[in-house]
C-alpha cells in the first residue's frame, strides 16, 4: 500500500493557500444533497459540524454524552496557542511552526504543522467573535502567557478553563445550527462500527445507549472526532467515558493506525492513593513555573518533608538541567520522576510520587502572590488529598494524558478509506512524538473550523457516490455482528468484572509500555496481552441486559477493544527501537541518559494495517524535512 | 494523621426506566477509605452488586473533576451534596461520619424526566441553547480579535457567568424547578460583552420562551440555585436577565 500524503507542492508558506485554490468546490445548491456524519462533539467534532451545517450540508452528529457540551475537550485547563504576536516578543507563524515540529521531536509532517500555525490566528478571531471570554488586561486587550516552556507568550487563556470556554463556543455554534435544522443531534449514542460500501465509508452503526437498540445511519462521508485512546491504560486524566471504540472499529475495517506508541505522560498529576481509584487528576503545568521538584537524597527516607533539611534534598531537575530546571518538557520531567522513584526515593504512602515545593516561592514572592497565581489549583489539591500545599509540599506523579498516535490521515484529513475523515486527537498528524502544551485545543479547532470545511468539498465534488440506504446488506451485517458481540459479552457470566480486567490490562501497559520502555518488557507485554484477552472472553462478568441503559455493558465493549489495541501499542513500541518525544527506549539513549533518536532508521510514520487479531502489516510514510534541520533536543 | 475507614448505609433511588415506579433501596457499604470520592464509593458498591448478580446503580458521570457537568444527584436533600461550590464527583467520603445513612435521589423536575435510577434527561437545556445561546457569526466571518476590546471587569464577569457547566443542580434545588440561573448565566455572559449585543433582544426572548415551553417553573427569588451551584454563579445573573428581558420590550 502506498501512502500518499497529498501534500501540495510549492514553498511551505504557500502550500495551504495554493491547495485551497486548487481544491474543488461543491455547488452551493448541491451541498444539501450530501449527508455527513460526525462522531464526537469535542472541539474538533462540534466545530466541524457547525461549520459544515452553515455551509449547507446535511449533518448528523453523534455523541455518547447526554449533551454535546460535555465532551472531554472541556477539561483542558492551560490555554490555546496562536501566533498573533500581540506581545511583540518575536513570535511568528514560522516560530510556532518550528517550536511545534521540534517539540514533536521531528516525527510530524512539516506541511501539516505549518498549516496549523497559520490557522492558529483565525481560531482566536473566531472564538473571540463567538464571545469566548479570554483573559484581558485593563486596556481591554488580551492577556497572553508563556506556557510549557515556550520562550514567547503566545498562549490565550480563560482562567484555568480554556478548554471549557472554547468547547462552549463551538457547542453554541453547533446548537445554532441544530436550531436552524442543518444539523441533527444524536446524544447518548455510541458508534459501534463503520460501514463500508464499495470500499468507501458510507455510514455507521451506533448503539442507542438508552434503549440499547443498534441503529444504522447512511451518509456520503463519515468524520471521526472521537479523541484519543489513553484510557486503554485504565488510569489516566481522561474522562471515564473517553474510549477508542470508534477509531478501533474503523481500524479493523481497514483504516491505518499510526504511531500508537506515542503516548503523552503528563508530569503534574495528583498521585494515586488506593486501589479503588477511578481516574487521575491533572494539575496545570503552570505550577512548575514556581514550584521546585525534589525527593530525599537518601533511599527510603520516610521523614515528614518539612523535617528533611535542605542539604538532604535532591532537586533533581535543577541538578540535571541547570538551564531549564523545573521547566523541562513534559516527557523529560515525567521520566526523571519515574527514575528517582525506581531508585526507591519516591515519597508518599506508595513511594510513587515526588514533591513539588512552593516554600521558596512563598518566601520570595509572598503567600498572596502564590495564592493569586495558583489559588484554585491549591484548593483542588486540598479537596482531593486533604493536604494544604501552602504548608506541606504537593505530591505529584506522572499520568497518561494525551495520545499523539491515531488514525492515518492525508493532508486533507482523510484516512486511507475514501470518505472516512479523522479530526483532532483521533488522528496522528500534527504533534509527532510529543505534544506541546496549549496545542491540543489549537489542533482540534483548526481541523474542525478551518480545514475540513474545505477538504470535504474537494472529496465530495470529485467523486460519484451512488445513493445507499440502511437496507443495504453491509448495514445489516454490521448490525448483526455488533449484536452478536454484545450478546456474547452478556452471556459469559464469568468470575471477573470488566473493571478488574481493565485494571489488569492497564497495569500491563503502564509497567511495560509506560514512561520508559525496553525490549524485554515490551515482549512480555506482547505475550501477556493476548492471554488476558482470551481470558476476558472466557471469564468476564457483565451485569444487566441489552435493552436499557447499561453502563457496565458499554464498558465491556470498550475494554474488549482495548484488549486488542493494547497489543498494537506494545508492538509499535517494540518496533520503534529509537527514543523520541514521549517514547523512551532504554536501549537508545545518550551517555547522559537522554533520549536518542535514530533519524536514519525511523524518520517515518509507522502505519499499521490490521490483518487479523494480533497481526498487522507495517507501512511507512517517510517524513521529509525541507525547511527545518533535525537537531537533538537539549534542555541542559 | 491516621485516617479510619468508615461504614455507611446508602438509601438509593432505584427506578427501572422512565415508565416504572421507583423506590428507595438500602445498601451497606463497608470499609470506605475517607479519601475516596463519592462516585468511587458507588463504583465499589456497583462492583459488589455485579458480583452478586444484581443490577448496578446507573448514574451519569464523566470527567470526574468537576468541569463537564455530567454527574449530579441529590445527596441528603442537597443537590451535589453537603458542600457548596462542588459537583457530585468532587464530593469526598471524608465529609461523612462512620455509621451515617446517606440518601441519594436523582434531580427531580418535570423538565428533567428520570431515565433510569439516578440518570435524568437534561436535553431541555440543549433546546434552550439552540434558541439563542450563541453569537451569530459564521466560521471564517470573524474580524481580527484585537478589534473588539473588552474592559477587563466585563471580561472577568462574563467569565464568571460563562463558567456554568449545565449540570442542572439549580433546577433540582429550586422549589419551582426554574431554569432561571442557567438561562440567566448565558444571557448575562453575552449581555456583558460587545459581541452579543446586536441580537440581544431575540436572544433573551427566545431563550425564555423555550424555558417556559420546557415546563421549567418561574423564578421567585429563593436563591437555592446559587447556594448549590458548583461554579458559584450569582443570582445577579437572573437580575441581569430580567433587565435584558424588559429592555427587549422597548
Amino acid at each position: 500500500m502506498k501512502l500518499d500524503s497529498k501534500i501540495p507542492g510549492g514553498p511551505l508558506a504557500e502550500k495551504w493557500d495554493r491547495h485551497r485554490f486548487e481544491m474543488k468546490i461543491v455547488n452551493p445548491n448541491n451541498k444539501k444533497k450530501f449527508r455527513i456524519i460526525v462522531v464526537g462533539t469535542g472541539l474538533a467534532g462540534a466545530s466541524a459540524a457547525a461549520s459544515l451545517g452553515e455551509l449547507g450540508y446535511e449533518v448528523k452528529i453523534f455523541c455518547i454524552q447526554d449533551s454535546p457540551r460535555r465532551a472531554h475537550s472541556i477539561a483542558a485547563q492551560g490555554g490555546i496557542n496562536a501566533a498573533k504576536n500581540y506581545q511583540n516578543d518575536g513570535d511568528s507563524i514560522w516560530r510556532l511552526f518550528y517550536d511545534t515540529i521540534k517539540g514533536g521531536d521531528y516525527r510530524a509532517r512539516e506541511a501539516n504543522v505549518y498549516r496549523l500555525a497559520q490557522v492558529s490566528n483565525q481560531i482566536i478571531d473566531q472564538c473571540v467573535a463567538q464571545g469566548v471570554p479570554f483573559a484581558r488586561e485593563y486596556g481591554g486587550y488580551f492577556s497572553n502567557r508563556s506556557f510549557g516552556g515556550a520562550l514567547v507568550s503566545r498562549t490565550f487563556y480563560a482562567r484555568g478553563q480554556t478548554g471549557q470556554q472554547l468547547l462552549l463556543g463551538a457547542y453554541s455554534a453547533l446548537m445554532r445550527q441544530v436550531g436552524e435544522g442543518t444539523v441533527e443531534l444524536y446524544p447518548r449514542q455510541e458508534m459501534i462500527d463503520l460501514v463500508l460500501i464499495d470500499g468507501k465509508a458510507r455510514g455507521i452503526i451506533s448503539r442507542n445507549l438508552i434503549t440499547g437498540e443498534f441503529e444504522s445511519y447512511a451518509a456520503d462521508a463519515v468524520l471521526l472526532a472521537t479523541g484519543g485512546y489513553g484510557t486503554a491504560y485504565y488510569l489516566s486524566t481522561m474522562a471515564i467515558n473517553s474510549n477508542a471504540t470508534a477509531i478501533w472499529r474503523a481500524h479493523k475495517k481497514g483504516a491505518l493506525f499510526c504511531n500508537p506508541c506515542f503516548v503523552q505522560i503528563h508530569p503534574t498529576c495528583i498521585p494515586r492513593t488506593g486501589d479503588y481509584q477511578s481516574k487521575l487528576t491533572l494539575m496545570s503545568e503552570s505550577l512548575r513555573n514556581d514550584g521546585r521538584v525534589w525527593v530525599p537524597k537518601k533511599v527510603g527516607d520516610k521523614r515528614h518533608p518539612n523535617d528533611i533539611p535542605e542539604d538532604e534534598r535532591d532537586y533533581f531537575l535543577e541538578r540535571k538541567y541547570p538551564t531549564y530546571g523545573n521547566m523541562v518538557p513534559r516527557d523529560v520531567a515525567s521520566r526523571n520522576a519515574k527514575q528517582v522513584c525506581d531508585e526507591g526515593r519516591g515519597v508518599g504512602e506508595t513511594g510513587l510520587a515526588v514533591y513539588l515545593d512552593f516554600s521558596a516561592a512563598i518566601n520570595n514572592l509572598g503567600k498572596h502572590t502564590i495564592e493569586e497565581r495558583y489559588g484554585n489549583l491549591f484548593e483542588m489539591y486540598k479537596d482531593i488529598t486533604d493536604e494544604d500545599a501552602y504548608e506541606v509540599p504537593m505530591r505529584i506523579f506522572p499520568a497518561i494524558h494525551y495520545t499523539m498516535g491515531g488514525l492515518w490521515v492525508d493532508y486533507n484529513l482523510m484516512s486511507n478509506i475514501p470518505g472516512l475523515h479523522v479530526l483532532g486527537e483521533a488522528n496522528f498528524s500534527d504533534h509527532g512524538a510529543n505534544r506541546l502544551g496549549a496545542s491540543a485545543l489549537m489542533q482540534g479547532l483548526s481541523d474542525g473550523y478551518f480545514i475540513i470545511p474545505y477538504t470535504i468539498g474537494d472529496y465530495l465534488a470529485g467523486i460519484k457516490l451512488p445513493k445507499v440506504s440502511t437496507d443495504h446488506d453491509a448495514f445489516k451485517e454490521a448490525v448483526s455482528e455488533a449484536r452478536t458481540r454484545y450478546e456474547k459479552l452478556l452471556s459469559i457470566k464469568g468470575g471477573k468484572t470488566v473493571k478488574e480486567y481493565h485494571k489488569e490490562l492497564g497495569d500491563i501497559l503502564w509497567n511495560n509500555v509506560g514512561m520508559s520502555r525496553n525490549e524485554k518488557d515490551l515482549k512480555k507485554a506482547i505475550s501477556e496481552i493476548p492471554k488476558l484477552r482470551e481470558e476476558f472472553w472466557q471469564n468476564v462478568r457483565v451485569a444487566g441486559d441489552m435493552d436499557s441503559i447499561n453502563k457496565n455493558l458499554e464498558f465491556a465493549g470498550r475494554v474488549a477493544d482495548y484488549m486488542e489495541l493494547a497489543e498494537l501499542i506494545a508492538t509499535d513500541a517494540l518496533y520503534r527501537s529509537e527514543s523520541c518525544g514521549g517514547h523512551f527506549r532504554e536501549e537508545s539513549q545518550t551517555p547522559e541518559g537522554e533520549a536518542l533518536r535514530k533519524d536514519d532508521e525511523f524518520t517515518h510514520v509507522a502505519a499499521w494495517e490490521f490483518k487479523d487479531l494480533g497481526k498487522w502489516d507495517l507501512h511507512k510514510e517517510p517524513l521529509v524535512f525541507e525547511n527545518v534541520e533535525l537537531t537533538q533536543r537539549s534542555y541542559k | 494523621m491516621e485516617k479510619k475507614n468508615i461504614n455507611i448505609t446508602l438509601k438509593v433511588w432505584r427506578q427501572k426506566d422512565a415508565e416504572s415506579r421507583g423506590q428507595f433501596v438500602s445498601y451497606q457499604v463497608k470499609d470506605i477509605n475517607p479519601d475516596m470520592s463519592f462516585l468511587e464509593m458507588l463504583d465499589v458498591l456497583n462492583e459488589d452488586l455485579i458480583k452478586k448478580d444484581d443490577i448496578p446503580i446507573e448514574f451519569d458521570n464523566d470527567c470526574r473533576e468537576g468541569i463537564c457537568g455530567t454527574c449530579g444527584f441529590v445527596i441528603n436533600g442537597t443537590a451535589h451534596g453537603p458542600r457548596s461550590g462542588m459537583t457530585t464527583c468532587d464530593v469526598r467520603m471524608r465529609y461523612f461520619r462512620d455509621g451515617d445513612t446517606i440518601l441519594i435521589e436523582p434531580w427531580r423536575a418535570k423538565a428533567f424526566p428520570v431515565i433510569k435510577d439516578l440518570v435524568v434527561d437534561r436535553v431541555a437545556f440543549d433546546r434552550i441553547m439552540a434558541k439563542g445561546g450563541f453569537v451569530t457569526v459564521r466560521t471564517g466571518g470573524a474580524p481580527e480579535a484585537s478589534t473588539i476590546p473588552v474592559p477587563k471587569e466585563n471580561a472577568d464577569e462574563a467569565m464568571d457567568m460563562a463558567a456554568c457547566i449545565g449540570c442542572g443542580a439549580c433546577v433540582a434545588a429550586c422549589p419551582n424547578a426554574s431554569a432561571a440561573l442557567f438561562v440567566g448565566a448565558k444571557v448575562s455572559q453575552f449581555a456583558l460583552l460587545p459581541q452579543g449585543r446586536p441580537e440581544a433582544k431575540q436572544r433573551v426572548q427566545n431563550m425564555l420562551a423555550q424555558m417556559d415551553e420546557e415546563k421549567f417553573g418561574a423564578c421567585s427569588n429563593h436563591g437555592e440555585c446559587e447556594a448549590v451551584c458548583p461554579k458559584k454563579i450569582s443570582i445577579t445573573s437572573i437580575a441581569r436577565m430580567r433587565r435584558e428581558f424588559w429592555k427587549a420590550m422597548f
